[in-house]
């Protein structure tokens, strides 16, 4: 066990990370809202043994605006929503939680463990032209089932470097189409150019150990083997932090992410 | 090669009269009435597949997002439950537009015709070069097995419409199309080669194998229309497969002739492909006209009226259409000035056009006139072809050209000059010479039926899309029922698919009498259409090699019911009457050496 | 359901329409004279036993006539066409009392930055909104198109107006709206998979009402 690490991606980012040994687990499981990302079905098949990785990631400062949408052009979307609709760039909770953070363990689990990926697909819902959810991870070859709440065109490009892009389109209401990703890659960028708002973000991993905040800004990366691990989280405006965490045996801990607002 | 590994048997084979293998005879043949025959076949198999992608644009432009019948069989790729994807509807209107004109119109015309008709008509035995001629053949036949794979690799066929507009087609990452735009690339360039191959052929022939007697002035218009064309094929496809090899570097090389982001040019595009594309419209016309003439000659039992303004303005209309390619790009942002040179060029070439329409009128002027299948698609194509010649001044004359440009009207323009052009000269064309290819006659009653009924249809298809151009329904979108502007018009659009299933439907009339025929057609007369042209001295089918000795020719192709023919209405270019002196004939080309 | 162009929206629209109306009645006039010719001779000449044709190769008489009459005419609509080209479509043409608009085409958008309270493109006040144009009535308008990635096409039926948008270049399209109310702005040229999406609302508004909606988007609006 290492300790205390800090690393500091961008001169800007204030990090802390602290470590403690076994804390009665917040266990802060997002509940199942849209906004997070659905627990990987593979994860549950490799928790029963393992260490727990927790934390709550927050910001500093104040959060900048997120910007109206004009939603006017498509009166079935604007619809959906009693108040004018913005765009969910910086997503804050209560006490500064910050949501929409993609968490991961970036380096440290074993080099030839393999993990199957869940049958059970991640859903992309097109609804209220956005996506929901915003930020999330999927496994390498699991499916992700986009589907589309709106009766308006919707095409999704995935702009990827790892992975083959695509580009396919809804046009109707209640059509769902499925996509898998053959590669880990953290970041692709699902963009809809009916809707210039409309973006999302997946994070693409070889493992189970992933989760994005919810808007309480805590995550839970649970099934962890004994190890080192780089964990890193990523946020679309505020970047990317990391962490070391050493796991042994059963225990959970703890790793809390700031980052700072201008 | 195979036309090497089987040439030689084939000089045995004649020796000893053995009967050719099938393979020989009809597979890897180099007698050049086969080779129109095999053209025949691969390009009526593509205008069905043409055809049946034109069915579900129809379905959707009528019925936009409502579940397509038959639309099961497509990958979720292009239909979700059974509803079509905006994507595939744009590959729909691309590979729609490329098949028919790359490999249904032009070889139909070019590739069967031009082969065909060719020798036939001049008294030679074979083309110029035989073998080049087999291999022009299996080249178009492999590129459109190129293209045809498009549609089964991943992401599926180009997006960019026919034309193939850079930037768009030059982006994979805009475009969402990868394999796809690469097989079009390499299927134009490699059906190009097939081209020029074939046109270098007929150019040759024409020049110097034409029978002793059969002066420039005395070939058929066919022969002239077709002469014509494959000289404006040999300078056409050449700078369109430059263009597509660009093309292709763009998308698989990343260089950027196209795109203005690292320092292309977007507009290059379009002057090379239009500079290809205009003379390649008149590739698409001038033969129907040429075999057009021939019939409506032989229909009216009347000399052809003008013969020699008919050849001027076959010449004048190749020439224009290499003067005239900017005015598929007034709105593209080309300088207003060119446009306006652009315009008085298009406009003249309503001139040359109005020679061929009047003298078609004065040649059926006091005609006796037979009323066969062929005459009646002929006078189709002559009234069909008037409102398509008509509606393309509207969009010649630069004003008007603002509100209609890259409307449905200029989708009915396209579809009255090819369809109701070209389509009908080959309806014509394929029941006139249906005899002389295999021996038999099409029924007469079918033929008549399916042209009455195809001439109806196609109007109620498409003289509407005039109208909902006029109304400014934009080419090429999947749902005119999102704008308001366009909502009160889908009526309209409703009606043009019903038209067109009707349309489609009827075809297969044609389909069966043609194959029908094949087998129990009514055998033909040596010369059923008492036709004055050199094939019909030639028994139905005629052999390889056409004629044992070189024929004479004595007169022009249009003596109908000249004086001297006694009794009968006719006169044929080979008939010697007592006053006829045999001609001299010519010195061998290039013999001496 | 509609048989004609859409309702006139600007002042392009008056000699655009009478033109078309001209080209309609000269080709109309050709197209009678054809088909009634081909109908009268089809019923006229149609073949009986014992009659034979009139054997003749032409007449250079007739050919003078139908090759002078269509060239006299489409020179003249040539020349009739290009004055109102140039009015349109020419640089020089724009009016220099012209309201600056800024259009940036997308895929699948259309981007439009107004001058702000300034009147004036380029300057900080400018502010972008998508998919709306605004603009005032009587009041010429120069657009000034751009593109970000492939040729979309500029398109208001009701103001006769078509101009592309290609990437690479910075085309002007001028025009004056006569009618206020809302319009469609529709792509023309395939753009790509959602271009029958690429949509915008046209706003036609009185000088005040356009006034009153830059101050309301100048003050914070969707921005």
């Amino acid at each position: 066990m290492n300790g205390r690490i800090f690393s500091v991606v961008g001169g800007m980012f204030l990090l802390t990370v602290c470590s403690k040994g076994s804390q009665s687990n917040v266990q802060a499981a997002p509940p199942s809202s849209p906004l997070t990302a659905p627990a990987p079905a593979g994860s549950s098949d490799v928790s029963a043994a393992g260490g727990t990785i927790t934390g709550k990631i927050k910001f500093t400062g104040t959060a900048p605006r997120n910007p109206a949408i004009d939603m006017s052009e498509e009166a079935a979307c604007k619809a959906k929503y009693p108040t004018t609709p913005t765009e969910e760039n910086v997503v804050a909770g209560p006490a500064n939680a910050l949501a929409n953070v993609f968490v991961y363990v970036k380096s440290g689990v074993p080099a030839g463990q393999t993990f199957p990926a869940p049958a059970t697909p991640v859903v992309l819902d097109q609804n209220g032209c956005r996506y929901h959810p915003h930020v999330f991870g999927i496994m390498v070859g699991q499916g992700l089932e986009i589907q589309n709440s709106d009766p308006v065109l919707h095409n999704i490009k995935a702009i990827a470097k790892a992975n083959r892009p695509f580009n396919v389109s809804q046009p109707t209401a209640g059509m769902k189409t499925t996509r898998t990703f053959a590669a880990p890659e953290v970041m692709v960028n699902l963009e809809c150019n009916v809707h210039g708002w409309m973006h999302a973000y997946l994070g693409v991993r070889p493992d189970p150990f992933f989760a994005a905040t919810g808007p309480d800004g805590s995550f839970s990366i649970k099934g962890l083997p004994p190890g080192t691990y780089t964990i890193e989280a990523w946020h679309e405006k505020f970047g990317t932090q990391t962490a070391t965490v050493t796991i042994a045996g059963t225990e959970s801990k703890t790793a809390n992410f700031t980052f700072a607002a201008h | 090669m195979t036309s090497v590994a089987h040439a030689r048997p084939e000089a045995h084979g004649d020796a000893q009269h053995a009967p050719m293998s099938f393979w020989r005879k009809y597979i890897f043949s180099t007698d050049h009435k086969i080779i129109g025959i095999q053209f025949l076949f691969v390009s009526l198999f593509f205008l069905l597949v043409g055809g049946l992608l034109a069915m579900q644009i129809r379905w959707q432009l009528g019925f936009p997002g409502t579940p397509m019948p038959g639309g099961g069989i497509l990958p979720e790729t292009m239909a979700v439950n059974r509803v079509i994807l905006p994507e595939y509807y744009v590959q729909l209107v691309s590979m729609h537009g490329t098949f028919m004109v790359f490999f249904a119109i032009m070889p139909l015309l070019v590739g069967v015709y031009a082969n065909f008709l060719i020798p036939l008509k001049i008294g030679a035995h074979d083309m110029a070069f035989p073998r080049i001629n087999m291999a022009s053949f299996w080249l178009a036949l492999l590129a459109g097995l190129i293209m045809t794979a498009s549609f089964f690799v991943p992401n599926g066929p180009i997006r960019s419409g026919w034309t193939n507009y850079a930037p768009l087609a030059a982006r994979p990452d805009l475009s969402g199309v990868t394999v796809g735009q690469m097989l079009w690339c390499v299927s134009i360039v490699v059906l190009g080669l097939s081209s020029v191959l074939g046109s270098l052929n007929y150019i040759t022939t024409v020049i110097n194998h034409r029978a002793p007697g059969m002066t420039w002035f005395r070939m058929p218009l066919s022969v002239w229309a077709l002469f014509i064309t494959a000289i404006l094929g040999v300078l056409a496809l050449p700078v369109l497969q430059g263009a597509a090899i660009m093309l292709l570097f763009d998308n698989v090389l990343g260089t950027h002739f196209f795109d203005p982001v690292a320092g292309g040019q977007a507009l290059l595009w379009q002057h090379l492909f239009w500079f290809f594309g205009h003379p390649e419209v008149y590739i698409l016309i001038l033969p129907a006209m040429g075999m057009v003439s021939d019939i409506i000659a032989n229909g009216s039992r009347k000399p052809i009226f003008g013969y020699h303004s008919m050849v001027f303005a076959i010449i004048g209309i190749a020439f224009l259409g290499w003067i005239v390619w900017g005015h598929h790009m007034f709105m593209s942002g080309m300088n207003p000035t060119l446009g306006s040179t652009f315009m008085v060029s298009t406009l003249l070439i309503a001139v040359p056009s109005a020679i061929k329409v009047f003298n078609w009128l004065g040649t059926m002027w006091r005609g006796n006139l037979r009323f066969h299948v062929p005459m009646l698609n002929a006078i189709g194509f002559v009234s069909m072809f008037t409102i398509g010649g008509l509606s393309g001044i509207f969009m010649a004359a630069t004003p008007v050209d603002i509100p209609l440009h890259d409307t449905q009207f200029i989708v009915a323009h396209i579809h009255y000059v090819l369809f109701g052009g070209s389509l009908f000269a080959l309806f014509a064309a394929i029941t006139y010479w249906y005899p002389k290819m295999f021996g038999r006659m099409m029924s007469e009653r079918i033929g008549k039926v399916h042209f009455w009924l195809t001439f109806v249809f196609y109007n109620l298809t498409f003289f509407p899309m005039h109208i909902i151009g006029m109304g400014g329904q934009m080419r090429r979108i999947y749902d005119p029922t999102i704008y308001t502007f366009l909502k009160p018009q889908q009526p309209l659009n409703v009606f043009i698919s019903y038209a067109a299933f009707a349309l489609f439907a009827v075809q297969f009339l044609f389909a069966f009498n043609f194959l029908w025929s094949l087998k129990f057609g009514k055998k033909a007369p040596m010369n059923p259409w008492e036709d004055n042209g050199m094939e019909w001295s030639l028994p139905n089918p005629a052999p390889h090699g056409n004629w044992d000795r070189t024929p004479n020719v004595y007169r022009g192709p249009y003596e109908f019911s000249a004086p001297e023919a006694g009794d009968k209405d006719y006169l044929p270019q080979y008939t010697k009457l007592p006053t006829d002196r045999d001609p001299v004939p010519a010195p061998l080309p290039a013999g001496g050496h | 359901m509609r048989w004609w162009l859409p309702d006139a929206g600007s002042t392009f629209a008056g000699p655009i329409d009478t033109l078309f109306l001209a080209i309609l009645i000269i080709t109309g006039i050709a197209l009678v004279v054809v088909e009634v010719g081909l109908v009268t001779f089809v019923i006229r000449y149609r073949g009986r036993p014992g009659r034979k044709a009139f054997y003749t190769h032409g007449s250079t008489r007739a050919e003078v006539i139908w090759t002078a009459i269509p060239a006299v005419t489409m020179v003249a609509l040539g020349l009739i066409s290009n004055h109102y080209w140039v009015l349109i479509k020419d640089k020089k043409s724009v009016p220099p009392n012209a309201y600056h608009l800024g259009v940036h085409a997308k895929q699948f958008e259309w981007q439009v930055t107004y001058p702000g309270p300034d009147g004036k493109l380029g300057t900080a006040d400018d502010f972008t909104v998508r998919n709306q144009l605004h603009v005032i009535v009587n009041q010429p308008v120069a657009v000034e198109l751009t593109s970000e990635d492939v040729i979309h096409s500029f398109f208001v039926p009701e103001w006769r107006l078509k101009q592309d948008a290609v990437p690479g270049m910075h085309i002007t399209a001028w025009f004056q709206a006569t009618k206020t109310g809302e319009f469609e702005l529709g792509c023309a040229e395939l753009c790509g998979m959602g271009h029958y999406k690429m949509r915008a609302r046209v706003f036609v508004h009185t000088p005040d009402e356009y006034k009153a909606w830059v101050a309301q988007q100048a003050a914070g609006g969707t921005e």
